[in-house]
């Protein structure tokens, strides 16, 4: 239900009518498209933008939604075995938060709640269990510590640079794990302890080439992917026998 | 260098991919075994999803056992009625074992599971073949209470009463052919079960159940394993999209080339020798993964079912 206002609230700020040449904030990426080549080891996108005047600028990455299940060993006789497990929905598979300074000292702890500024802000849906609340927000922090050490969440203070109270700019890196879908950027203009204008930049993380058709190929077609597999390495084997048979 | 598998979604180095590869090949030839017990532990060591280390490595295994099979077969030293019949038992127990598996899955116990049961059977085999085969090579006999078998005449005295009596020409033996089935039966629900190629459970089965000859043991074995690990790969290929070929061709062109070096270096050495290297290694995985069972774990979060 928040979600749901906070998206409102979101829409209303974006969709707000403002004349074309007094736009409070602009914003874009130097590319739309992060392409995962056979040599790809994760990479950077530039977002640059500019304001109507001074300002702070936060910026939200979030990657597509998915289900994850966070496991919990526990101690049965003398080995460890995954015990307890909770699944999370609706979780970001990446989430980036960039800032020109510290949250705390322009955006209201009610604003930062709303907009799920910070990792410490973000909501996942947690279906009923039977485990005690505190129990269940211990898998919580779990979640968001993993996913930090994956380089999938991020959260950096003062990486958004402000040139003139005009200009703006920041690096968003993507590490060579990023999952692949549509991701969304979320640019907010904060003054006076609220959201002044906001903006959304849509882009895509997609496997391209050689790799993105053998994917396909495997996903599509996985028996005859298979036999063409078992094929390659019988083919391998012997080749290499003869080889060393030669010499 | 660094390359994206695009299969395991993530970017591994080159060179640390090919020296595994390599490593595990030379291991195979030496040892007659598929490698899948070291080549499993150390994809998913550094950052391949199990199902596709499992998968991969799978694929990979075909490949330096076709190659490693050839070299035997030169010399000799492929017993294919043996390796025949060990199959054919094979097909129906990894059937059975898959069925099993997905029981365990179910239950929400398959990773402990296999955990232990790397550690007991590796532990089992590797501190047999070390316990019978080490007297030989320091030169010392076990006192004889303690010696366990010889081979020949008048061992297993009831296994010789079942019928269904096949001779084996090469292995030089004349037994039934229900030992060869149920052997090939058991390491294959053993197989289905662990996700390897399980030659380090045939080899000692075939040596010390069946009473076959090392050198045979060695090819024959290898021979079986081909035809269990291509079922494996199409399975896994077709069931769970989970065999990375990009992957797999990067461990099996270093691979077979390792497993000629390894099936070379064989004939120099006794076959006590090469069954006190292979206990050494069993035993140091089995410890290892044992290890890891008991010791508290630096993080006790995972996630799954991304």
């Amino acid at each position: 239900m928040r979600a749901a206002a906070a998206l409102v609230a979101l829409i209303l700020i974006v969709c707000a009518p403002a004349r074309a040449d007094d736009v409070p904030l602009v914003a874009d990426l130097s590319s739309h498209l992060v392409a995962i080549t056979t040599g790809f080891t994760g990479t950077d996108v530039l977002l640059f933008g500019a304001t109507d005047g001074p300002g702070d600028i936060v910026v939200v990455v979030r990657g597509p939604q998915k289900d994850i299940d966070v496991r919990r060993k526990e101690r049965f006789g003398p080995i460890w075995v995954n015990a307890t497990s909770v699944s999370l929905k609706d979780v970001p598979s990446y989430y980036r938060v960039a800032s020109t300074r510290p949250l705390a000292e322009f955006a209201p702890d009610e604003l930062q709640e709303r907009y799920q500024l910070g990792l410490q802000n973000l909501r996942f849906n947690i279906p009923s269990t039977n485990l005690p609340p505190e129990e269940t927000g211990a898998f919580r922090t779990a979640l968001v510590r993993l996913k930090t050490e994956n380089g999938l969440y991020n959260e950096e203070v003062g990486s958004v640079n402000m040139m003139s109270s005009r200009l703006f700019r920041t690096e968003l890196h993507f590490p060579s794990n990023v999952p692949t879908g549509t991701y969304l950027v979320e640019v907010y203009l904060f003054r006076d302890n609220a959201v002044t204008s906001a903006e959304i930049v849509p882009f895509t993380v997609s496997k391209i080439g050689v790799g993105a058709d053998v994917y396909d190929f495997a996903m599509n077609y996985g028996a005859i992917y298979g036999i063409l597999s078992v094929m390659l390495a019988v083919a391998a084997g012997y080749a290499a026998s003869a080889a060393f048979r030669r010499t | 260098m660094q390359i994206y598998l695009p299969i395991a979604e993530m970017s591994v180095n080159i060179f640390l991919i090919l020296a595994m590869g390599g490593g595990v090949g030379l291991l195979s030839g030496l040892f007659g075994v598929g490698g899948g017990f070291l080549m499993t532990p150390l994809l998913i060591f550094i950052g391949v999803p199990p199902a596709v280390a499992v998968g991969t490595q799978a694929n990979q295994i075909v490949a330096s056992s076709v190659s490693g099979v050839l070299a035997h077969m030169r010399r000799g030293n492929v017993d294919f009625v043996m390796g025949g019949v060990l199959t054919a038992g094979g097909f129906v127990g990894s059937g059975l074992g898959v069925w099993v598996f997905n029981i365990l899955k179910r239950l929400g116990h398959i990773d402990v599971t296999i955990g232990i049961g790397y550690v007991v059977f590796l532990g089992i085999v590797g501190g047999f073949m070390m316990y019978e085969s080490l007297p030989i090579v320091i030169g010392k006999p076990l006192p004889k209470a303690f010696a366990i078998s010889e081979r020949g005449p008048g061992r297993h005295m009831w296994m010789h009463g079942l019928p269904f009596k096949m001779r084996f020409r090469r292995s030089k033996l004349y037994i039934s052919a229900l030992l060869p089935l149920t052997v090939g039966f058991l390491v294959g629900v053993l197989v289905a079960t662990m996700g390897v190629g399980g030659g380090f459970l045939m080899v000692p089965a075939m040596i010390y159940l069946l009473g076959m000859p090392t050198q045979i043991v060695i090819g024959t074995s290898l021979f079986q394993i081909i035809f269990v690990t291509a079922t494996t790969t199409l399975l896994q290929a077709a069931v769970n999209q989970s065999v990375d070929v990009v992957l797999a061709l990067l461990l099996l062109i270093v691979g077979v080339v390792g497993a000629q070096v390894g099936a070379r270096l064989a004939g120099r050495f006794k076959g006590e020798q090469l069954r006190v290297g292979l206990a050494l290694l069993v035993l140091v995985v089995a410890l290892r993964l044992a290890l890891d069972l008991v010791i508290p774990p630096r993080d006790l979060f995972s996630l799954g079912g991304e």
